[in-house]
Order: structure tokens, then C-alpha cells, then sequence
């Protein structure tokens, strides 16, 4: 009930000014308990002044200026929009129906030279869904294609960083990493093993420092040795989706030797060896509820994973229940992993601040702070709980639509019977 | 309500009326000491809730719930302040023990999918009940749970309802006197399993052919036995048919004792199914996944059948496409049963936080759903779809004792399933770590409780 009168007051509100015109991404949100990662932490109520997309001001007391518009949002929660990884997000619509993948390739000329990019979809309906989940940016990843089974494809290809925000461009940053898979599914796409695909990745990184050959052993087109070049000078972060603990310690000696900047996806058993992946400075992209057994890679997955893996010192970054529809349940999963063990603010942070700072991008987005892109959700109560929701999201200070298609389904059908 | 008495007993079909079930359970309560969890939040999922409660254990059933519980001398006592309590959690689709982890081909024993008629093959005759997952559904206090085939067929076979206990054998784990079930499954699978094999069914039209003309078998067979257990009845001779597997399954869910478990998306095809129910005499317990029954909750509730579904899951295939997190807010309304179920390995450790993301979005919609009532979705209500509510399922004098202690509301992200009792014996217990079981695949090896 509350927050069906927080909504209307929201909306009504929003409705004074326009959303299109710069002046609507300048107001104020009073009446706010400020929860963020970074400098102005928990402010009960604070004020938030947004100037013409940017955070202008937050906390105890920030000076509203006159005449500009005010969203009252009556002691509830705003956080930092939360910045989702390892999403597929703009790049599939029905996981069954191939016309709508668009985060592989089965090229046989290229792997790491795939960039996402290109396939945006700023039409999908699974924006708004995420969105409704507080969800304001979102790693997108490539994917392996499997169909060809001959086909040897060392590297997914490049991630590119997404703005949810409602509108016609929704690609935010492109080229914000190389992916790279290992484990028993990266080894059957390079030479069946373990061994002989961390052999042959050595072999293509210390190739990469000269120039491309055509007739280069590892059979690597030039555009992929183009599109690796920035990741062994460590200008470009390679994500490793990885399980076992044995392969987590063979990503710390390649990042080591090649001078690569790594980031480790998955990472079930990284509890095993959190001492060395804190020490090595690698930061971990994981989901929580990731603790089943389910092959011999990962053994040790456990809901501990992420309280562990912060206390060790790692950076974590928490992810959703799969990379399109379950995107949303990311903030869940850090409630999980609080659960467990992990502190209520490293559970906001781990999808806030730290998937920021992961990739880079941390002095624009993932926390409520001067200068930065306003990237706001206010809730109607603890933003981990699955029982809250969001009342109102903004990206780069523009309210976006509270609706899905879903939720449009829903009210079509929920009228009660008489 | 929306089902009516559930059956106690599950006659073998057509075995003669004093020959014993074959497969018999062999499940035995393990004895423990009668136990009160006192001061604590009750959610009894009868409607109500009770602060500041006891509840009350016994050999093994619940002798009483309430604010003015005696608790004898002698009972063990566990303090629930500021903890809540609730109904044993019932998983009415699971796959745990058929399709167990690891995921290896050697273990994918849900789908007998080179045929889309397998009336004829029981899950419990695939159950590996050394999958891990049974020790982490325990952990999220999950304490019975529907096995069912895979949806790869138009008949799967049938499901096998299991206590969630520690077991070397299926029998020791078959909840006693449970109703047998049938997996049946419409749609995208079956017709894309065998349509993309140049085989039927390849059309949504074809599924229900088979459907049909499997029914008009099995009511032929019913009669032959019929006809020969009248003539036996008489004391005159006659010769027993030859048995069918399949079409004794079949012709048990003609008879009404064995429940029809229905994979089914489309509200559409609900509804087609419904029909082929009404042709045949069969009745439908529960449609299962069914992301789009909001659309014809109505229906759903005139024909007394549940739903057993999800709330974050949809949009992976074409039939999923309209799947919202509204679904059982909406059907709840409607009067219909649901139930949210996990049909995965990692959802069943966490069916609460699904009910919970189903409430939030109910409330969302402008559905008001207390959580007095939605407890049941993940206790009572697949207790109903599984047919053993009469003995599980609720917090009520003289069932069975499956009670779980959260270390807070059971709808919040943060709680932790802190005890889990099945039948009385505490088989989870989070403050004695060293005492959770752990199945002969963990053991040396460092697979973790959770």
C-alpha cells in the first residue's frame, strides 16, 4: 500500500516536468535514506540533488535550490542503479529461439575479434525486466557457440558495457573485455584438455607480443590478433570463466606471466585459494547460488563462496541466475550471500560499486557520489529483500517507466473475479 | 478448496486387492525425543500465524500448536525467539536423484526419451539417493519432494514422492502410502524431442492425438481387467490378461488413484488438456511450470486444479515467453491451489525467496496476499498436489511432525533454514554442523553443505 502512494506521488511528480527536456534530470530526491558504497555511505534522511544527469550533491545536508522539482521519497531507500555482469542482456530474447542469440559467433575466421556491440537490441523486453530489478547497467558477454564441434575458438570474444535506460543507443562502452573460458567446457574448444588448452593460450600470448604471420601455428586470424593485443599489455581486462580451484591457480600464473589483467568469472571453488587470489589483486565475478556440484569442476562450490572470498580481500562482483530473464535476481543473490556470512553493505557494494571498479568505470557509476552519473533506485524497503521493489529508477537522471511487458500481462489478467 | 480428500492408499494396478504395493516403502522414522520449539513466530499454514508460539512434537507427529502449550518434563526445548516456524517445505516438481550432480551423462537417468509414450517407467527406478543436491535441499528445509521424469514425452512415466531423509536405498526414502503419479507433458518438448527425429509427434496437434489414442488403449485395457476381476469375483473361471506396464499406469489414472502431473506453458493448451481430461473421465491434478495459467485462472478454478509454477523463470523458450512474476498472486486470488515449485537443483534450496518474489510482485499488481496464506504455497499446496496433505503439510495436531526453525521470517533473503525435522528427527541442524549428513559422493571429497 505504501508504496502503490509513493509511486502516485512519484509519478505525479515526474508528470510536472518532462522527462525529455535537460530540466527533468535536474531535481531533488528529500526524504531519502542514502544507502551507497563510497564517501557518503548511509545517510538517513539525506537529500540527493541530481544536476542535468550527474549527482550535483548528497547527504545530511545539501542546500535545494529554489524552484526545481522535488521527489519525495519518504524515508525509503536509494541506492546506487545496480550494475549487473555476466548478462546477455539486448542480446537474446527467447534462449530457444537462435534468431534471437546474438552474443556468438561460429565464424571460423574470428573468436576474439567478436564484439558484441554490433548486436545490441535497445528493443528487448528483457531491458524493462531487468530494469524493474533496479538494474541501470550491465556487462553484456559473449558466448561460445558450440554447434561446430571441429571448430577450435580459444576466446569468446569482446564484452561491452550497456546503459538500461529507456531509448534508441543503449551501448554505453564497447570493448570493456576479452572473454576467455576454461574448465571442462574451455578445454573440449582447445585440444579436448586442460593441459593442452593452457598450453596452446601460452603459446598464442607469447605470440601476440610480435607481429601477425599468416601461417602462425595457432591458426589465429588477424583480426583476433588485433583484438588480443590490448589484453597482454593489460589495457584491455581478460574475464577467465573458470571453476576449479587447480584452474584458478594456472589464470594467477598466466595473468603473471603475460602481464594480463584478469578478472575471474564463476570461480565456485575460489574459496579454496581466496588467500592467493586476494594477494595476486584479481577481482571475482560470481553467483552465490552457484553451489552445486554439478560436474567434476567444481566440487567445492559453496554459498560461502562470496563472504569468503571478501574476507580474504577480493573484490566481488555479484551476478543474476542467468545472463537475460533472471538478470533481476541479482540482488537477491547478494541477500544470499549476506546470509551466509558476507557484510550487508559488501552485499550492495558486490553489485554497485565493485562490478564498477572491475571494469573500469568506477569514477562515473556505481555509487551515489558528486560528479557521477545519477544512476538511481528509490525502494520501498531493504534492496536486497526479494519482498522490496523498486518505486522508481533513474539512469543518467532520467525516471524510466515502472512497466514491463510482463507486468503489462499482468494487469490485463488480474482483474478479480465478482 | 480446490482439492478434495486425498487418497491414503495406492493400490497396485490391477494387482488383486490384498496383494501389497510392489516397491514397498521401507521408510522408518528415525525415533528421537519429543521436542517444543518455544517462543517463536508460527506460520502454520492453515491461515494463520501464531507470536510467541509452541509447537509441540511427539513421536514423531504434532501434538499441539499454540500460545498455551504445557511442554512436558522431560521434552527436549529449543528457544525460537525472534526465529520462525513453518511446515516442513514440499518441492511438488524436482528432478533430484534422476538427473543428479554431478551432471554427467553416466547419471542422466529423468528423460527415456526414445519413445514418447513411457507410461511404463517409474523415476524411483532411476532415484540416485546419493545426490548431493538431497543434502542442500535439506539445508534450504525441503522435507518431501515429487521426483518426476523428464518432460522429453507425452507420458514421462510416473513420479515417486519422497521424505527427504539420508538413504542408501529409494525404498527407504518412499514416503509411505503417497499416491503414485503420472508426468505427462504438452508442448515444445515432446514435439521438438520426436518432430526434430522425423517422428510423431511433430505439431502441438500430434501431441494431443497421442494423447487421445493412448487413452482410448487404456480404457480398453481397464475393461479387459475389469471384466476378468467380475468373472473372478463370481468364482468363475477366467484367465487374467496379459499385464501392460504403461496402460496400467494409465488405466490407474482412468480409476482415479493415480494423479496426473502435467507439464504444460500455454494457458491454451491447459485448457485443450483439460478436454482430453473430460473426454476420457480423467481428472488433472496440477499443471506444472504453467507460466501461463493466469490467463485462464478461472477455469482453473472451476476444474479444481492447481499449479505448480515458478515466479523469476520464463522467456527461455517460446512457451515460457509470456511467463510473469504475477502468475501465482494472480491464480491465488482466482481460488486456485498454487504451488511454486523448483524443477532445479538450485531453486529447491530456496523456495521461500520464490514465494517471496511471487508475493512482492502479487503486491505489486494490487493483489493483497498474506504471508499467512502464501506459506502454503510451499507447503500445504504441493502437499495437496502430491496427495499426502492429509498427513503433511501444516502445522495441525496429529500430522506429521516436519517443521523447519528459520533464524528469521522465512520470506527473507537472510533466513537460514536453522533446523529441519522430518517425522520428529532433526536432520539439518545448522548449530551442529559436524551432524549434517553428508552422502557417500561428498565424502572425501570437498563438496560443501552449502
Amino acid at each position: 500500500m505504501k508504496s502503490n502512494r509513493l509511486a502516485l506521488v512519484l509519478g505525479a511528480l515526474l508528470g510536472l516536468a518532462s522527462p525529455q527536456t535537460a530540466a527533468a534530470q535536474t531535481f531533488a530526491i528529500t526524504n531519502a535514506h542514502i544507502l551507497t558504497p563510497g564517501p557518503v555511505g548511509e545517510v538517513e534522511q539525506g537529500t540527493i540533488l541530481v544536476r542535468d544527469g550527474r549527482i550535483g550533491a548528497a547527504g545530511r545536508d545539501v542546500a535545494v535550490p529554489s524552484g526545481i522539482a522535488i521527489v519525495d521519497a519518504r524515508g525509503g531507500y536509494v541506492t546506487p542503479g545496480l550494475f549487473a555482469v555476466n548478462t546477455a542482456l539486448g542480446l537474446v530474447e527467447v534462449s530457444s529461439v537462435d534468431g534471437t542469440l546474438d552474443a556468438r559467433t561460429a565464424s571460423l575466421r574470428i573468436s576474439a575479434a567478436f564484439d558484441v556491440q554490433y548486436g545490441l537490441n535497445p528493443a528487448s523486453t528483457l531491458l524493462p525486466v531487468a530494469r524493474l530489478g533496479g538494474i541501470t547497467r550491465a556487462v553484456v558477454m559473449p558466448d561460445h557457440d558450440d554447434s561446430n564441434k571441429e571448430r577450435e575458438a580459444p576466446f569468446a570474444g569482446k564484452a561491452a558495457l550497456i546503459s538500461l535506460g529507456e531509448g534508441g543507443n543503449i551501448l554505453y562502452r564497447a570493448g570493456t573485455a576479452m572473454v576467455l573460458e576454461l574448465g571442462e567446457d574451455g578445454a573440449a574448444r582447445l585440444g579436448g584438455s586442460r593441459a593442452s588448452q593452457l598450453g596452446q593460450l601460452r603459446e598464442i600470448f607469447a605470440g601476440l607480443k610480435g607481429r601477425w604471420t599468416q601461417d602462425n601455428a595457432w591458426g589465429l586470424s588477424e583480426a583476433d590478433h588485433r583484438a588480443l593485443a590490448p589484453v597482454v599489455g593489460g589495457r584491455m581486462p581478460l574475464v577467465v570463466i573458470v571453476h576449479r580451484a587447480a584452474d584458478i591457480r594456472q589464470v594467477l600464473g598466466l595473468a603473471r606471466d603475460f602481464r594480463i589483467k584478469v578478472i575471474l568469472s564463476g570461480a565456485e571453488e575460489g574459496w579454496q585459494v581466496a588467500d592467493e587470489i586476494a594477494a595476486a589483486g584479481v577481482p571475482v565475478l560470481l553467483n552465490p547460488t552457484s553451489n552445486i556440484p554439478s560436474s567434476f569442476d567444481l566440487l567445492g562450490a559453496s554459498l560461502r563462496n562470496a563472504a569468503i572470498l571478501h574476507r580474504a580481500g577480493v573484490v566481488i562482483a555479484i551476478s543474476g541466475n542467468d545472463a537475460g530473464h533472471r538478470v533481476r535476481d541479482m540482488r537477491y543473490n547478494a541477500g544470499l550471500a549476506v546470509s551466509r556470512g558476507l557484510p550487508q553493505a559488501a552485499g550492495l557494494e558486490a553489485i554497485t560499486l565493485a562490478p564498477a571498479r572491475i571494469f573500469g568505470v568506477a569514477d562515473q557509476l556505481g555509487s551515489i557520489e558528486p560528479g557521477k552519473v545519477a544512476d538511481l533506485a528509490i525502494w520501498d524497503g531493504d534492496p536486497l529483500e526479494a519482498l522490496s521493489e523498486p518505486v522508481a529508477v533513474y539512469v543518467s537522471g532520467k525516471a524510466q517507466p515502472m512497466e514491463s511487458r510482463g507486468t503489462q500481462l499482468g494487469q490485463r489478467y488480474a482483474k478479480r473475479p465478482d | 478448496m480446490p482439492l478434495g480428500a486425498a487418497p491414503t492408499e495406492t493400490p497396485a494396478l490391477p494387482a488383486k486387492a490384498a496383494a501389497p504395493a510392489p516397491y514397498p516403502s521401507t521408510y522408518r522414522a528415525r525415533p528421537e525425543p519429543d521436542t517444543a520449539i518455544v517462543n517463536a513466530s508460527i506460520l502454520t499454514a492453515t491461515g494463520t500465524r501464531i507470536d510467541n508460539g509452541t509447537i509441540l512434537m511427539a513421536q514423531g507427529r504434532i501434538v499441539a500448536v499454540g500460545r498455551d502449550v504445557a511442554v512436558p518434563a522431560g521434552a527436549r526445548t529449543i528457544d525460537g525467539t525472534g526465529k520462525w516456524v513453518t511446515p516442513g517445505i514440499i518441492d511438488s516438481h524436482s528432478h533430484l536423484g534422476v538427473f543428479p550432480a554431478p551432471g554427467v551423462d553416466g547419471h542422466a537417468d529423468g528423460n527415456e526419451n526414445i519413445d514418447p509414450y513411457t507410461a511404463h517407467v517409474w523415476a524411483e527406478h532411476s532415484v540416485w539417493p546419493q545426490d548431493p543436491v538431497f543434502t542442500k535441499a535439506r539445508a534450504g528445509g525441503v522435507t518431501s519432494l515429487l521426483v518426476l521424469p523428464g518432460s522429453a514425452n507425452l507420458f514421462g512415466g510416473r513420479g515417486v514422492t519422497l521424505r527427504n531423509v539420508p538413504a542408501v536405498t529409494v525404498q527407504q526414502m518412499k514416503f509411505p502410502g503417497a499416491p503414485a503419479t503420472l508426468k505427462m507433458a504438452c508442448g515444445e518438448n515432446p514435439k521438438g524431442r520426436y518432430g526434430s527425429r522425423g517422428r510423431a509427434p511433430a505439431t502441438r496437434m500430434g501431441n494431443v492425438a497421442g494423447f487421445r489414442r493412448s487413452w482410448i488403449d487404456a480404457a480398453e485395457y481397464a475393461r479387459k481387467w475389469d471384466a476378468y476381476e467380475r468373472k473372478r469375483a463370481k468364482g468363475e473361471p477366467a484367465e487374467a490378461p496379459k499385464r501392460d506396464l504403461g496402460l496400467e499406469t494409465l488405466a490407474g489414472v482412468l480409476k482415479g488413484e493415480i494423479l496426473v502431473q502435467n507439464h504444460c506453458y500455454r494457458a491454451d493448451e491447459m485448457a485443450v488438456m483439460l478436454d482430453v481430461g473430460h473426454e476420457f473421465g480423467y481428472r488433472t491434478t496440477a499443471f506444472h511450470h504453467a507460466v501461463e495459467a493466469y490467463k485462464i485462472a478461472d477455469l482453473l478454478a472451476t476444474e479444481q486444479t492447481c499449479v505448480a509454477t515458478w515466479a523469476t523463470r520464463w522467456g527461455f523458450k517460446m512457451e515460457a515467453f509470456d511467463g510473469i512474476e504475477e502468475n501465482g498472486a494472480i491464480l491465488a486470488s482466482h481460488g486456485v491451489c498454487v504451488a511454486i515449485h523448483s524443477d532445479e537443483q538450485r531453486l529447491i534450496q530456496r523456495l521461500n525467496v520464490e514465494a517471496a518474489v511471487a508475493l512482492a510482485a502479487g503486491r505489486r499488481a494490487g493483489i493483497a496476499i498474506a504471508q499467512e496464506e502464501a506459506i502454503k504455497w510451499i507447503t500445504l499446496n504441493p502437499a495437496r498436489i502430491m496427495g499426502i496433505a492429509d498427513r503433511t503439510g501444516s502445522l495441525e495436531p496429529g500430522k506429521l511432525a516436519d517443521v523447519v526453525l528459520w533464524s528469521r521470517n522465512p520470506f527473507s533473503v537472510y533466513a537460514v533454514a536453522e533446523k529441519v525435522f522430518i517425522e520428529g528427527a532433526l536432520v539439518h541442524d545448522t548449530e551442529s554442523p559436524g551432524s549434517i549428513y553428508r552422502s557417500d559422493f561428498e565424502v572425501g571429497q570437498p563438496v560443501g553443505v552449502e
